[in-house]
């Protein structure tokens, strides 16, 4: 026997789960990657500086 | 591939086919979405919710051939010992976990309506969820090596052994009695009409290039936390052997 479940909302339920999933782990990654790169960099610039006046 | 080993080539690489990835990657699975949403008729058997596949098989697809490049990974690092593989399977391994997850909630979501239940512990089911569990425990795996400073040969001999997984999952649905369908798709045969194959393939590859932007962004993340490290760790250094001025 069938249910008579309207399919669009599991439809719209898998759509809205799949893209957010997906693009919170996406955002997540290159979020995280620009916060180490520029942590990186700071550090590259801090220890340029220290270096510079010693000289 | 031995080239792309040396961490600086790698970024110079990685620096434009990051963008280039989650860009193109995007641009694929809106264009296959919508057409999966608007343009493909109903199946004549699941109705509506065929659409939920255009997510649904790229998204077990993936965690599957995460683990498999997984593997790959931590063979390379146990046999040539390039920290860039152990790398990489850092970098898989948490949207390895995403995409594993992904399939199982929209399989569940597929599931109620055609089904008439939201899970059943059948064999392809269980072994996706085994899966996923896998990749849980080498995220932890990993995460604790790091930390700890320990070697990485320990998650990359549980990356290794956890691939016996793999041709588990592939051939679940031949060896046990399932819920789930039998391969819809084998070498140069398919079950699936032509209508549904080019979004679906469109939105695999889409959804392929944005799982290795992920991959990228993920890698060129660890190096610089490393590098970042590194310096910090020199300086500290140079800071115990400044002779005192006082």
């Amino acid at each position: 026997m069938r249910e008579g479940l309207d399919q669009w909302s599991f439809v719209i339920a898998a759509y809205a789960v799949g893209v957010a999933g997906t693009l919170a782990t996406a955002a997540w990654s290159w979020l995280a990657m620009r916060r180490a790169e520029a942590r990186r960099d700071a550090s590259r610039k801090r220890r340029g500086r220290k270096g510079g006046g010693q000289r | 591939m031995h080239g792309f080993a040396n961490p600086t080539r790698f970024l110079t690489l990685a620096r434009w086919l990051t963008p280039l990835c989650f860009g193109l990657g995007l641009l694929l699975v809106a264009g296959a979405l919508a057409s999966g949403l608007f343009v493909v008729s109903p199946d004549q058997l699941m109705g509506e919710t065929v659409r939920i596949l255009f997510l649904h098989v790229p998204f077990a697809w993936l965690g599957m051939g995460g683990w498999s490049a997984l593997a790959v990974s931590s063979l390379a690092f146990l046999v040539w010992r390039h920290p860039l593989a152990a790398l990489a399977a850092r970098g898989i391994a948490v949207p390895g976990a995403v995409f594993t997850a992904l399939s199982l909630i929209t399989g569940s979501i597929w599931g109620r309506p055609t089904w008439g239940t939201w899970w059943v512990w059948d064999g392809r089911l269980t072994s996706m969820l085994v899966l996923f569990f896998l990749y849980c425990a080498y995220i932890a795996l990993a995460q604790a090596a790091a930390r700890e400073g320990v070697s990485a040969r320990i998650p990359a001999i549980f990356g290794l052994l956890g691939a016996i997984n793999i041709p588990i999952i592939n051939r679940s649905v031949v060896w046990w009695n399932s819920l789930h369908q039998p391969p819809s798709i084998t070498m140069g045969q398919s079950a699936i009409a032509a209508e549904f194959l080019v979004p679906l393939f469109v939105s695999t590859a889409g959804f392929s290039l944005l799982f290795g932007g992920i991959v990228l962004a993920r890698m060129r993340a660890l190096i610089a936390e490393t590098q970042a490290e590194a310096r910090l760790r020199r300086k500290a250094q140079d800071f115990d052997t400044e002779p005192e001025t006082a």
